[in-house]
């Protein structure tokens, strides 16, 4: 049976985010004996928050260099509790900051790497990775002979971890900060200054480019269509995903919705986010239906075409109606 | 302004994304059904590092741009047709395969032995590109580990923007959680840069730099060195397309205030 090591990063108050602890279910579920490895400026709250977990050993890289997500930083970090860990297989979140650091430290320990995993289970003992391919057009179940066997795992596909805090040992873990050149000065908002992607939100509202068309009365109405879209998002907290055509027209300068950028963008070469619920208005094709909204469980549709081929067999529930009309009655219900 | 910038721009081609992908598994492991016959494209992430790399090389007279592709001959020969217009670059080929299905660690290694074998690059120049993800296997793995191997540590990932400063350091913005950007400075190359989309659109067809990349495109694809993916140590247990088909209910012919009460409720609904 496979030794785990979970790697987590801690949040700048010293604790796991949830994508951490959905990590550490997946690692718990595994079997085999667990030991969970931290990285970040502290890591004794993060420790003692899961200290129930069960982990038979808790490491740790610990100083003001590896608080800033930085590559050369993260992976020096990660290679140390690796190698002090002496797992066959470690475990860790898809955050921005281990997609970055991770698989060179694979490298570095001779070892193989999977992302995105979608699904991690243990099947006559050894462990399978369930990941998709080509965008999210085809599930494949593998697993790997080579040893260490890093996975990372798409936030969302397990259940976080819950259970009793308490106070855990942690082992420091000694490491030198390596030479870098790089230095994290700090982070950028949306030029819209809206937040409109909310990774946790129960909701996903996906826009497409029949926002930005003329509309019954001949005319364009994208001011209105951003009142009505930012106020649905702040009322419902919703996240914002956006169809390809309509982040394009965007990109292109047109008067359109200002705040939409390629982040928004769901689909083929857009993000497959995770959410409960999606509802999508004013779309038409397969990226935002299919692709976009791949790993959203329940789904609805507004669109005035009631033959759309894309919301047929990939909604639940097809609205055919006005988006502007029906979205201003929903804001107006919601006191928006 | 800085030191000309030598850009390796590492990016292979997949199946248009039109086309419908059927997976089917042989002998030798998964791969598409007619993979020969598909059309392919440049992946669009590795066509956004292209073309950013081909941006920044106009505005540092004398830097110089290469793309690194492994893939099929044949089909590289076809996709560069048109990417050969887009923005001026020396092509180093490699044969073998671009499936979503092959490891990579063994294709990062016969990224890395080309790029090491290109004559006259300066390492202390260089600034290794590509996309974050591919739309074939979606890794975000590969140029880490190219990087690892070319003994680079400053490396970026999910960049939507890089400024070279007159100094020479870069200034890159970074995808991170919640729709924001990590800012971050690197002194000097060299760097690794897994490109999300950056902010440039997609250039038109110059067929006078088309012209002068075939020139050295052709016998590039004719010294291609076949790069054999064995994929050891994998193993597919199952590759499947989705099943799911919902039962769509259309509601037709309701006042919009009555369809706004459902969805209130739905979206209320634990």
């Amino acid at each position: 049976m496979d030794t785990i090591l979970l790697l987590a990063h801690t949040e700048p108050d010293g604790t796991l985010a949830k994508p951490a602890l959905e990590a550490l279910s997946a690692a718990l579920a595994l079997g085999g004996d667990l030991t969970i490895g931290l990285a970040g400026a502290a890591a004794q709250p993060a420790a003692d928050q899961v200290a129930g977990c069960g982990a038979a050993r808790f490491l740790a890289v610990t100083g003001d260099a590896f608080a800033e997500p930085r590559y050369s930083t993260d992976a020096a970090a990660a290679e140390a509790l690796c190698r002090a860990a002496g797992a066959s297989m470690a475990i860790a979140p898809s955050t921005s900051r281990w997609a970055r650091a991770l698989p060179g430290v694979a490298y570095r320990l001779g070892g193989r790497i999977d992302t995105h995993a979608a699904s991690l289970a243990a099947r006559n003992g050894a462990p399978e990775v369930t990941r998709w391919f080509y965008r999210q057009r085809m599930e494949a179940v593998l697993s790997r002979s080579q040893r260490p066997w890093m996975v990372l795992l798409d936030p969302g596909s397990f259940a976080p971890w819950s259970g009793p805090a308490g106070t855990a040992e942690v082992e420091a873990v000694a490491l030198e900060a390596p030479e870098t050149r790089t230095a994290v000065t700090g982070v950028r908002a949306p030029q819209s200054g809206e937040q409109t992607i909310r990774p946790d939100a129960k909701l996903l509202f996906v826009a497409g480019a029949g926002w930005t068309k003329k509309q019954a009365d001949g005319a364009v109405h994208s001011a209105e269509a951003e009142t009505l879209i930012l106020g649905f998002l702040r009322a419902a907290k919703a996240s914002l995903g956006g169809s390809k055509s309509l982040v394009d027209l965007s990109g292109e300068g047109e008067a359109v919705l200002r705040f939409m950028t390629h982040l928004n963008q769901v689909g083929q070469t857009g993000s497959t986010p995770r959410h409960p619920k999606g509802l999508s208005t004013c779309c038409h094709g397969e990226e935002p239906h299919v692709v976009g909204w791949r790993f959203i469980h329940e789904r609805r549709a507004i669109n005035l075409d009631p033959n759309c081929g894309w919301a047929r067999g990939k909604a639940d529930v097809l609205y055919v109606a006005d988006a502007f009309e029906v979205m201003r009655q929903v804001n107006r219900l919601l006191g928006s | 302004m800085s030191t000309p910038l030598q850009i390796v721009v590492c990016g292979s081609i997949v199946p248009d994304p039109l086309q419908t992908l059927e997976p089917v598994i042989g002998p030798g492991g998964p791969s598409l059904k007619n993979e020969m016959m598909l059309p392919a494209v440049l992946d669009p992430w590795a066509g956004h590092a292209l073309y950013e790399a081909a941006h920044l090389s106009q505005k540092m007279p004398g830097s110089k741009v290469w793309l690194v592709s492994l893939g099929p001959k044949a089909k590289l020969q076809q996709v560069m047709m048109t990417v050969a217009q887009k923005a001026p670059f020396e092509l180093v080929a490699l044969d073998g395969p671009a499936s979503g299905f092959t490891d990579s660690f063994e294709t990062a290694a016969a990224l890395a032995a080309a790029i090491e074998g290109i004559a006259g690059l300066d390492r202390a120049r260089l600034l290794l590109f590509g996309g974050w993800e591919s739309a074939s296997r979606g890794a975000g793995s590969t140029l880490q580990m190219v990087g690892e191997r070319l003994g680079i540590a400053e490396q970026f990932q999910g960049v939507d923007q890089l400024t070279v400063r007159d100094d020479g350091s870069l200034e890159i913005l970074e995808r991170v959680e919640g729709g924001r950007h990590q800012v971050s400075t690197c002194s000097a190359p060299p760097a690794v840069l897994g490109w999300a989309t950056g902010h440039l659109p997609e250039p038109r067809n110059n067929p006078q730099v088309g012209m002068v990349n075939m020139r050295a495109v052709m016998p590039a694809l004719q010294r291609a060195r076949a790069a054999g993916i064995a994929n050891a140590g994998l193993t597919f247990a199952s590759v499947s397309l989705p099943k799911q088909q919902r039962e769509t209910r259309i509601v037709k012919n309701l006042p919009a205030e009555e369809i706004a009460r459902e969805i209130v409720a739905w979206i209320a609904e634990e």
